[in-house]
């Protein structure tokens, strides 16, 4: 057992841990607690049962209570454990409530009907996955409509976008022109202009554009972002030009030199930026609820929010449709983060 | 295509991130993989993919090369994106400015009426201006008060915690990239997640609640207290964004040469003079960055928030944002004009900001 400590204690400078060792794994431990805890408790609730969620104390594991067919009734009967009384120690299944008073049966016995006082027995309980929240989801909620839109606006946002700033990297890198510089500085103060400042005349462009309540109304604004066009043209001035140039010498056409060579060269570079349009779009919020109104054209962030806001909150739903809006950034962080830390912090956006 | 992709291999690939001072550290800290290594996999794919409708758009491309010259032929390549950044940041500045000035609930501006100022003298209209309840738009006053201390107290906190989170990492500690990466993990959630969690752990009959009944100190209905539910939007603010502006600062205190740190070790400085006269003067420059960051992105807070609280109880979570939405959209009638009008003194403030940032970046970058 000492050793065991001695090794889990060990540091790599021979000395024992110092106080203000301890105080780090402390805190660290409990910046793990809090940044975790929420999330691992959103994700147990969606697997309890709309019944299992009011209860009070919550458990930390979802509960369903048993039940049992019984010979002679339709429907499977609730079981219970009587704790007090003529039957104690039996476990019965209960047929009605009357008042303080349960008719209650003894499934191997079905026949005889049992009167035992409510506040003599205990509902047996086991733990059992409500999944019926999540299949639900796809029933009676269209959950698949608001996936496809969210899906559509992050796959064709990225594309747009990837395209038009790759572009426009490449001429602000690989060429020589009259005004590359004015264009520079367009491109930077079009970074003091965030969406949230021109909503007003941006509605109206875009309802002028027809794109008012239609997906396109959110994908195409945000397609041209000044981060993007710096991000790549950061990478792209490191390509060198003699690859150009020999490109050139072949016969490439210019086109042809953007495709085949630049984009390919720069796609660790392209690879941050999707990833961050991916995450820039999927989490989306304000713009899509201001252009996307009728509940069939919602993204999954709205129709989240709505959900919630509706007088009865159906949490069983509504958790379980969270898990699944959280669950694909989750996967990409999983295989991506550090792609995705290194694109964050070097744009400085999120 | 090989021997392109070979002289691409042989050439030497800074990361794309050199220039701006906080991410030079951290492609190094991260210990980022080379992002080259994403390439091989999705090429085949993606190039047969693309390569057909490549080749159509190379038709009038090489046209227009013909017809226009190598070098002019980048306001070709330019033309797409400019066009959208016209269309949706430019014109909407000035359109921004025509809806300020002109009243009515009419969307179409050849329906409006110019009335000046009249927008701004609204707005503005104060008997005193720290009482909004004086204001003639005393919802506006009460927004913009209240997003005067959420900025404060969130980026106060927020770049405290996120200091201190850095300070811990960047320690002798098992397994950084671990705890790094759970500070972080928040960052990637949606807004409307972060709310839905955080209102799932606070309700009357939540964990929070359960844990303080069982504790004995008694549960509260937190979000229906005004000054409560201000504090848990700050502290829910603070727990989505702290692992940016963690990661940010411990970039930073890794660029700090080991050197410095050895000679103090020499002269047996006190850990605490360490802090105060080594790390924070040369962490300085980071610190500057994260501040005008976290101001920047704090004055614009509305989504995390508003699927709060929806700017509740009353309005003590309403920040300018969502008075601006409020005022424009949600609203009836729809004063575009007063939400114009607000937002270019939001735009005011942020572009001042914006400055500072690109000042501040450029400082860095030369020093």
């Amino acid at each position: 057992m000492g050793r065991t400590w001695d090794f889990l204690t060990a540091t790599r400078g021979a000395t024992r841990l110092h106080w203000t060792d301890w105080a780090s794994y402390t805190y660290l431990f409990f910046g793990v607690f809090l940044m975790f805890f929420p999330v691992v408790w959103l994700v147990l609730s969606s697997f309890k049962t709309e019944a299992d969620l009011q209860r009070y104390p919550p458990t930390f594991l979802p509960y369903q209570q048993q039940t049992v067919t019984v010979e002679g009734y339709d429907e499977p009967l609730p079981l219970f454990e009587i704790t007090a009384g003529e039957y104690e120690g039996m476990i019965l299944a209960q047929l009605r409530r009357v008042g303080l008073q349960a008719q209650m049966v003894d499934p191997a016995a079905p026949e005889e009907r049992l009167r035992v006082a409510i506040s003599d027995y205990e509902p047996v309980e086991q733990f059992s996955l409500a999944t019926e929240n999540y299949s639900d989801l796809f029933g009676r909620f269209s959950f698949l409509l608001y996936f496809w839109n969210s899906t559509f606006i992050t796959v064709m946002a990225t594309l747009i976008m990837l395209l038009t700033n790759s572009m426009a990297a490449f001429a602000l890198s690989k060429y020589q022109f009259r005004g590359r510089t004015a264009v520079l500085l367009l491109v930077i103060g079009t970074l003091m202009i965030p969406q949230t400042v021109v909503l007003v005349p941006l509605f109206l462009i875009v309802s002028e554009m027809g794109m008012f309540n239609s997906l396109w109304g959110v994908i195409i604004p945000g397609a041209a972002t000044p981060t993007g066009v710096f991000l790549l043209r950061q990478y792209m001035l490191t390509i060198p030009d003699e690859i150009l140039d020999a490109a050139r010498m072949d016969k490439a056409s210019e086109w042809k030199i953007y495709w085949r060579i630049i984009l390919p060269l720069s796609a660790p570079a392209i690879a941050v930026l999707a990833i961050l349009a991916i995450m820039w779009r999927w989490n989306d919020f304000l713009w899509p609820l201001i252009v996307l109104t009728r509940s069939e054209n919602f993204t999954l962030q709205l129709a989240l929010n709505s959900f919630q806001g509706e007088l009865q909150t159906q949490w069983s739903s509504l958790l379980a449709m969270t898990v699944l809006t959280l669950l694909p950034i989750a996967m990409v962080f999983m295989f991506l983060q550090q792609y995705i830390a290194t694109g964050i912090a070097s744009t400085g956006g999120k | 295509m090989a021997g392109t992709r070979g002289q691409g291999a042989d050439a030497p690939a800074p990361s794309p991130t050199r220039d701006t001072a906080p991410g030079t550290a951290i492609a190094e800290t991260a210990g980022a993989t080379d992002p080259r290594a994403l390439r091989g996999a999705g090429d085949g794919i993606a190039l047969r993919v693309i390569a057909p409708v490549m080749r159509i758009i190379e038709i009038p491309m090489l046209g227009l090369q013909r017809v226009l010259g190598i070098n002019r032929l980048a306001w070709v390549f330019l033309l797409p994106n400019l066009l959208l950044f016209g269309l949706f940041a430019f014109l909407p500045v000035i359109l921004n400015v025509v809806y300020a000035t002109t009243g009515g609930d009419n969307v179409m501006l050849a329906d409006r009426p110019g009335i000046g100022a009249g927008n701004f003298t609204r707005l503005l209209d104060c008997a005193n201006h720290l009482d909004p309840n004086t204001c003639r738009e005393d919802k506006f006053w009460r927004a913009v008060w209240n997003t005067v201390w959420f900025v404060t107290l969130q980026v106060g906190v927020m770049v405290g915690f996120s200091l201190l989170t850095a300070i811990v990492l960047n320690g002798k500690i098992r397994a950084r990239g671990f705890f790094r990466s759970v500070f972080f993990f928040p960052v990637l959630l949606s807004p409307v997640v972060v709310a839905l969690i955080w209102k799932w752990m606070l309700q009357r009959n939540g964990v929070l609640n359960a844990f303080l009944d069982w504790a004995g100190i008694g549960g509260y209905n937190w979000l229906v207290d005004a000054q409560w539910a201000f504090a848990w939007s700050v502290f829910l603010s603070v727990w989505a964004h702290m692992g940016f502006y963690t990661l940010i600062l411990l970039a930073g205190l890794q660029a700090i040469p080991r050197d410095v740190y050895e000679a103090a070790t020499m002269d047996r400085a006190s850990p605490w003079r360490v802090f105060r006269r080594i790390t924070l003067p040369l962490l300085a420059p980071t610190m500057l960055v994260v501040l005008v960051l976290a101001l920047i992105k704090g004055v614009q807070t509305f989504d995390e928030v508003y699927a709060f609280t929806g700017g509740g109880p009353g309005t003590a979570t309403t920040f300018i944002i969502q008075y601006i939405y409020e005022e424009g959209f949600a609203g009836s009638p729809r004063l575009f004009g007063l939400a114009a009008a607000a937002s270019l003194l939001v735009a005011a403030v942020l572009v001042v900001l914006t400055l500072v940032q690109l000042w501040v970046n450029r400082k860095s970058v030369d020093g």
